[in-house]
């Protein structure tokens, strides 16, 4: 009796913690609307969808922002994708089996190294790199509007580029460990129908489908919502521009450059606005990516459990 | 061969390749990264950059000492509350993982942890800052914390899975009680992994900029209050490297030298303590 008593309390009393993470979650969803209310209620939908933003006049648009924000981590997830993709498979698919740990240690260290050290080396080494890039681009190209603009080296073309390093760890790792729950059963039964290499795993990369778009969400969402990096190689500056080399500005970046200096309420409001979005985004791409990798993750337990053929039975 | 297979195993081949260079590609900026905080970073620091206050604008010298001390603090902040919160809720995902409730919590840690920093950053404004109209050390420590939860819970929660289910068994066999068993014998085998993996929940923490801007805000001064604006590592490594003075860049370097090499070191031993877990399984 006692002891039935002790597992229930127990297990309330740690629950209680438990709930404490669900409560954040939710805390911050309530936190986040109520105070960007005044901004809510004066722009409604104009908010998302005009450029203007103006403290003085207390005109705000996050358009810009938006834009800015989506463009750098989609230019981002197209270069970062192919590269973490061929690293997942790479460690767990071809790798000599002593390289594998040594390998999967190193890509995740890009994951460690914070996003300030990030920002000091894009500002000193990388903005400079671009910067030549840009000044020896021929003039041919850049009347392609993609290519437009002054060689100033900060700008969209940098902030996609050190996004891109920031994500490949996180899609790699994920991806690493879909392609090692994918039962090798399906890599055997390609072999015996004859398959290359290539052929095999792509019938894994088939497989784990699900969970690979999975973990490029996953970093999809981590390109969105970074900012120490981002703000200060991307130029900060708001405009919608197809350009790779203007400077740009990102959601993320705003908040971060202006926060402090949000005078009056509307101002503050209308950042915290901007950050409710990239909350509810970000928030989104994350459900979307997790329940992909556990359906994946689910999928795998079920055949392993399944297949003992009374033939095999009767052998043994 | 007939010519189709041959094309075949050419195009597998050239996939193969491209896979390793995919991984050479990756690693290019991780030791271009390293190598540039090394060169850079390892010259710049030396005993003042530890012991030194900052000088004022225009003079060189000086050091971080309040800003190391400060992000001491506030990471001493985020630990006091997110490590029990984060660690028993751990604990509860790794004893009942099997319920709804369970699989709640876990999804929303998982989300959490996805969830940008900036906005964590947001939350503690609203919460500590904006109601005393004051930013503060509590408020950033409050911030990495909530940053540092969704980390601890799931570390703690894998490396108690990782303890054999032997030990629990016996520790039930002996008549202990569920939170006997769980805080007498599993917790503490796994105990030396939990550490580790909250230590390197603690550096990733402070390692963050962002949700520092608006909360702690960063001070040229020394101060120890909480009820103070407070300096830190990352917040004056930023400030610094958008300065125009060279002696700053200097100590930016130094800055993120330190960040990186703590980080190096935690992860490493992290690593050690995970296999030490993985070794004490296999019988």
């Amino acid at each position: 009796m006692r002891r039935s008593s002790d597992d229930r309390t127990f297990r309330l009393g740690t629950g209680a913690f438990a709930a404490f993470v669900l409560l954040l979650v939710a805390g911050i969803a309530f936190e986040l609307t109520r105070q960007s209310m005044l901004s809510i209620a004066k722009f409604g939908l104009k908010f998302w969808t005009t450029s203007t933003w103006n403290p003085v006049s207390g005109d705000f648009g996050a358009l810009p922002f938006i834009w800015g924000t989506l463009y750098s981590s989609i230019l981002a997830l197209l270069m970062a994708t192919p590269i973490a993709l061929g690293i997942a498979i790479f460690i767990s698919e071809l790798s000599p089996r002593m390289l594998r740990q040594p390998l999967a240690y190193l890509t995740d260290l890009l994951a460690a190294i914070p996003s300030i050290v990030y920002g000091l080396w894009g500002v000193f080494v990388m903005v400079p790199f671009v910067r030549t890039l840009e000044t020896v681009t021929p003039d041919a190209l850049k009347r392609i509007p993609l290519f437009s603009g002054p060689p100033l080296g900060v700008g969209m073309l940098s902030a996609a580029l050190i996004l891109a390093v920031m994500v490949i760890p996180f899609t790699s790792s994920v991806a690493r460990e879909i392609l090692k729950n994918v039962p090798s059963t399906q890599r055997e039964a390609a072999y015996a129908l004859g398959a290359t290499r290539w052929e095999a795993i792509k019938v894994a990369i088939g497989f784990g489908k699900s969970g690979i778009i999975g973990a490029v969400m996953l970093g999809f969402g981590r390109a969105l919502g970074e900012t120490i990096a981002v703000t200060m190689v991307i130029g900060n500056s708001p405009q919608v521009s197809a350009s790779l080399f203007k400077p740009q500005y990102t959601m993320a970046a705003v908040i971060a450059n202006e926060f402090t200096e949000a005078a009056d309420e509307l101002y503050l409001h209308a950042l915290i606005e901007i950050g409710l979005l990239l909350f509810i985004i970000t928030i989104a791409v994350n459900i979307i990516s997790r329940l992909l990798i556990w359906s994946m993750k689910r999928r795998v337990v079920a055949p392993d459990v399944a297949p003992v053929l009374p033939a095999e039975e009767a052998l043994a | 061969m007939t010519a189709n297979l041959r094309r075949r195993k050419l195009f597998s081949r050239v996939f193969e390749i491209l896979c390793a260079l995919a991984v050479v590609v990756a690693l290019i900026p991780l030791a271009m990264i390293l190598f540039y905080v090394i060169k850079e970073g390892a010259g710049a620091l030396n005993w003042d950059f530890f012991t030194k206050m900052p000088k004022p604008v225009g003079e060189t010298g000086g050091g971080m000492a309040n800003a190391i001390v400060g992000t001491l603090i506030l990471i001493g902040i985020a630990a006091l509350f997110a490590i029990p919160v984060g660690g028993i809720c751990g604990v509860h995902l790794a004893e009942y993982p099997e319920t709804k409730f369970s699989s709640a919590v876990r999804f929303a840690a998982d989300v959490l942890n996805g969830v940008p920093s900036i906005v964590v950053g947001i939350f503690a404004y609203g919460l500590v800052v904006l109601p005393v109209k004051r930013f503060s050390a509590l408020a950033g420590g409050v911030a990495l914390g909530f940053l540092m939860i969704p980390i601890v819970v799931r570390t703690t929660e894998e490396l108690l899975r990782l303890v054999p289910g032997g030990l629990r068994e016996g520790a039930l066999a002996l008549g202990a009680t569920r939170s006997r068993a769980v805080f007498s014998v599993i917790v503490p085998a796994a105990l030396p992994g939990i550490l580790t993996g909250i230590l390197v929940a603690l550096a990733r923490v402070a390692g963050e900029t962002a949700p520092l801007l608006f909360t702690a805000l960063g001070n040229r001064f020394w101060s120890t209050s909480l009820t103070q604006p407070i300096a830190s590592l990352t917040v004056q490594v930023y400030t610094y490297a958008q300065s125009p003075y060279d002696d700053w860049h200097r100590q930016a370097w130094a800055g993120a030298f330190l960040l990186v090499m703590i980080i190096l070191i935690l992860s490493i031993a992290a690593r050690l303590a995970v296999r030490r877990l993985e070794r004490m399984n296999r019988p």
